[in-house]
């Protein structure tokens, strides 16, 4: 645990370390957030196609009814491995790989906090995608659901007997660890990076809204990890938690991996909640409305998250009045939420509005998300629950939420900031043409779900009789699935032609508020060449608006913006030259480290079918792992001692 | 670039690694962010073991932790690994003097205590298992293993860091501006021994 590495230095002039790897091995070795930040988003997209695809052939199956295209078996490692990959490797992945990019930018910091833990995240999250996919050729995917309940995950010939479930548990420790360490280096980053005059109150709401997630991630993602933990045991070491006949209660699994999965959805939702906050105003001509309470509102969210775990529970028989509590707990969610909303109707109302692919997204995401939040509350009463629950009802509840709500706010995010990765725009015709076959397509597929649910189709089957008045819906939402599947075919086509040959696009293409738009698309590796002085939320209009005032927004006091001294444009983007700006030098070390934690979860993956061997993946993945070590803190000295 | 530093909070006292917006030191910040989530991995450890002892009680086989296990060996570890908190102090304390003697004789001395609280648990583990009481002989075998046993695992990790802090200050050498390392090793050493003061609590001391 001697990782724990020195924050970045502020700039002094020394040259930079040559040698660095250069080419395709420099994505391997980089520790610059801008690099990881498109590493997380494109790793993270194909495992949003791979997980897409085990949706359609899903859809598939359920089309027609006796349908036997697949077999049950592999019908629950698709569906297994579809939520677990949609959560756990696409849309939190996306989230933070937005944030890795634009969060040191919009708060004028170089970099992270720590750089090379940042980099040591990225190679856990795909080393930890590639252990839980492995499975498919290893024997035999996870077969129970992303929720993973005991004792059905228990091993045994009736339950879980291939490995599956163990790479359910490590792939995703490793993921976890992966979390955990971004989430402290989110926070440090956000709370010990921001330029002067950035005080909390003036952080843009995307960095608010990060900085609330991440705490979540470190005070949620312990009760999974204690939770798996049980579960290997359990497994592989002759324990037994979840056993009943033993004395184990198959209810602590529930609590456990709940008190971690309903934040988890807050883990996915909130940071979609901050780039909408930041795209609304822009394309609104407006400042957001109520920034106060939208920032803490975030946080009221983020507390109230842990108090509503059981919710997933009612089914289970806690009895009226734990249901009372969580019940009451859960609808006290919506005001929050709904506080949020309507501030974002308000920023956009009377607004001079710019239609713009991103600025679609952002409303699509508004509309689907409050069906989602409704259905929610309907979900929230535990009579209605009681009948709702297992049924597709539910399936439709979460996919608008973390379809309809999480996905289309990172469209609208991805539109909005592609000029800042590429220079270059994504084709704005494409974008509307994809948002409205998205729309439809999406709409067709879940939302009939809602009238399935209400008629008793219950979720987690793999077929179903013919002649139970499910057929046509069914149809339905296969064929309209199929709509999705082109809508995201067209976003990468649209994204290929766009790194070839889209339009160029300025500095601040979009005319924005935030300070990543002060800075070169793409930024330069040293993101501005002299660190901004921050004097007001929207620090890039007002240096640009000097005349206008800020009275549109009835909770600020009105204030001239020419008495706030402005951002010196030309001097954040002066030529610098190269190599006088100290940034910490590339390492493979990251990457060695992760390699080796990789080597030692195989190796307990084994430890109870093929000892030996296990014995020795795991000596030499430590062996490897002190190397790594090694060499991060020679790094990470060097760096210091160029920088004094 | 001297606008940097003028504009900023000050330097945290001690630092040496420039301004940051809190004023705290950013590795320091980061660690504590670090056993904040720690804290919740022991308190589901912690509230398992809790929702299990009475179903362990019950049992007409019932093992109680305190008849199988005898508190005073125990008693002796945990004031081992007390003390090897007085001795992170006052290696600090050292350090902060520029004493490089002394900080040294005091890390390796909490290097040396945490070693004989492992040795110590080694002990009682091979004893339990001798009398019967494994991971898999019952529910109370289960829970106490795994959570001495994770809290074991956080000592181990803890020696090697202090270990690996040592060997630097003797290779490197650290002076008064460059404690931090120390600092932060120390931050999580105290907290693994709060941890075992609740685990020890609970486990030995409750009825
Ligand atoms: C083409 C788009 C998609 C289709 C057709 C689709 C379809 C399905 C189907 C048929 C199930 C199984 C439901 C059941 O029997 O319980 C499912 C489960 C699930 N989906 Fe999707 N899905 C899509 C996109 C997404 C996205 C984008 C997310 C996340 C952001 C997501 C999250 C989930 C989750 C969490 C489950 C529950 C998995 C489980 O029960 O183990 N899905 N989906
Ligand atoms: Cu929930």
């Amino acid at each position: 645990m001697a990782t724990v590495e020195r924050p970045l230095q502020r700039p002094v002039g020394i040259p930079q370390a040559s040698a660095a790897p250069s080419g395709w091995l420099s994505w391997f070795s980089t520790v610059d957030h801008k690099k990881i930040g498109i590493m997380y988003m494109l790793s993270a997209f194909v495992f949003f196609i791979i997980g897409g695809i085990e949706a359609l052939l899903m859809r598939i199956q359920l089309g027609t009814p006796n349908n036997t295209f697949l077999s049950p078996d592999v019908y629950n490692q698709l569906m297994t491995m579809h939520g677990t990959t949609m959560v756990f490797l696409a849309v939190m992945p996306l989230n933070v790989g937005l944030g890795n990019y634009i969060v040191p930018l919009m708060i004028g910091a170089r970099d992270m906090a720590f750089p090379r833990m940042n980099a040591l995240s990225i190679w856990l999250f795909i080393l930890g995608g590639l252990m839980l996919y492995s499975s498919f050729i290893l024997g035999g995917a996870p077969n129970a659901g992303w929720f993973a309940y005991a004792p059905l995950t228990e091993k045994g010939p009736t339950l879980s007997a291939t490995h599956g479930m163990d790479y359910w548990i490590l792939g995703l420790t490793l993921t976890g660890v992966a979390s955990i360490a971004g989430a402290v280096n989110f926070i440090v980053t956000i709370l010990n990076m921001r330029a002067p005059g950035m005080k909390i109150n003036r952080m843009p709401l995307f960095a608010w809204a990060q900085l609330v997630t991440q705490f979540i991630v470190i005070f949620a993602f312990p009760s999974l990890t204690v939770a798996q933990v049980f579960l290997l045991f359990d497994r592989n070491f002759g324990t037994r938690f979840f056993l009943a006949n033993e004395g184990g209660d198959p209810m602590l699994w529930l609590h456990l991996f709940w008190f971690f999965g309903h934040p988890e959805v807050y883990i996915l939702i909130l940071p979609v909640f901050g780039i909408v906050s930041e795209v609304l105003p822009v394309f609104s001509r407006k400042p957001i409305f109520g920034y106060a309470f939208i920032a803490y509102s975030t946080v009221a969210i983020g507390f109230l998250g842990f108090l509503v775990w059981a919710h997933h529970m009612f089914g289970t028989g806690l009895g009226p009045m734990v249901d009372a509590f969580f019940s009451g707990a859960s609808m006290l969610i919506a005001i929050p939420t709904g506080v949020k909303i309507f501030n974002w109707i308000a920023t956009i109302y009377r607004g001079s509005i710019q239609m713009k692919a991103a600025m679609y997204y952002a409303l699509g995401f508004i509309a689907m998300f409050v069906i989602g939040g409704i259905s929610g509350i309907t979900l929230a009463s535990p009579p209605v629950d009681l009948q709702q629950t297992d049924s597709y009802y539910v399936v439709a509840h979460f996919h608008y939420v973390l379809f309809g709500g999480a996905i289309f706010g990172i469209f609208a995010g991805t539109f909005y900031w592609f000029p800042k990765f590429t220079g270059r725009y994504l084709n704005e015709t494409l974008g509307k043409v994809q948002f409205w076959i998205l729309l439809i397509g999406f709409n067709l597929t879940f939302g009939p779900m809602h009238e399935l649910g209400t008629q008793g189709m219950p979720r987690r089957i793999y077929t179903y009789e013919a002649g139970m008045g499910w057929d046509f819906w069914n149809m339905v939402q296969t064929v309209a699935s199929f709509g999705i599947a082109i809508a995201v075919a067209l976003f990468m086509w649209n994204m290929i032609v766009s790194l070839r040959s889209g339009q160029r696009a300025t500095n601040d293409p979009w005319d924005g508020a935030t300070l990543e738009w002060a800075t070169a698309s793409p930024p330069p590796a040293y993101n501005f060449a002299s660190t901004p002085t921050v004097h007001s939320r929207r620090p890039l209009w007002d240096s640009k608006y000097p005349d206008l005032d800020v009275a549109h927004s009835p909770t600020t006091k009105p204030v001239k913006r020419r008495e706030l001294a402005p951002l010196d444009l030309e001097e954040l983007n002066r030529p610098v030259e190269p190599g006088s700006i100290h940034l910490p030098s590339p390492t493979f070390a990251p990457l060695y480290v992760a390699i080796a934690l990789c080597v030692v979860f195989y190796g307990i993956l084994y430890l109870s079918t093929a000892a030996i061997p296990s014995v020795i993946a795991i000596v030499v993945g430590l062996g490897f792992f002190a190397f790594g070590v090694t060499v991060w803190l020679r790094a990470a000295d060097r760096d210091n001692a160029s920088a004094h | 670039m001297s606008e940097l530093t003028t504009a900023h909070a000050p330097a945290a006292h001690g630092s040496a690694h420039g301004e940051t917006s809190l004023g705290v030191d950013s590795r320091k910040l980061g660690i504590w962010a670090f056993l904040g989530s720690e804290t919740m991995f022991f308190g589901a450890l912690i509230v398992t073991y809790l929702i299990y002892k009475p179903v362990n009680a019950a049992r007409s086989d019932a093992q109680l932790p305190h008849e199988m296990l005898g508190i005073n060996f125990t008693a002796l570890l945990a004031a081992i690994l007390l003390a090897s908190s007085l001795t992170m102090v006052l290696s600090l304390a050292s350090i902060r003097k520029n004493d490089q003697k002394w900080f040294t004789i005091w890390l390796a001395a909490t290097a040396g205590l945490g070693l004989c609280f492992l040795g110590g648990q080694v002990y009682e583990f091979t004893h339990l298992y001798h009398e019967g009481l494994t991971l898999s002989s019952s529910l109370l075998g289960t829970t106490f293993f795994v959570l001495t046993g994770f809290h074991g695992t956080h000592v181990a990790i803890g020696v090697a860091w202090l270990l690996s802090v040592l060997f630097r200050s003797r290779t490197l050498g650290y002076n008064v501006a460059e404690h931090m390392d120390v600092e932060l090793v120390g931050l999580y050493w105290h907290f693994v021994d709060l941890v075992w003061v609740a685990v020890f609590t609970l486990i030995y001391l409750l009825p």
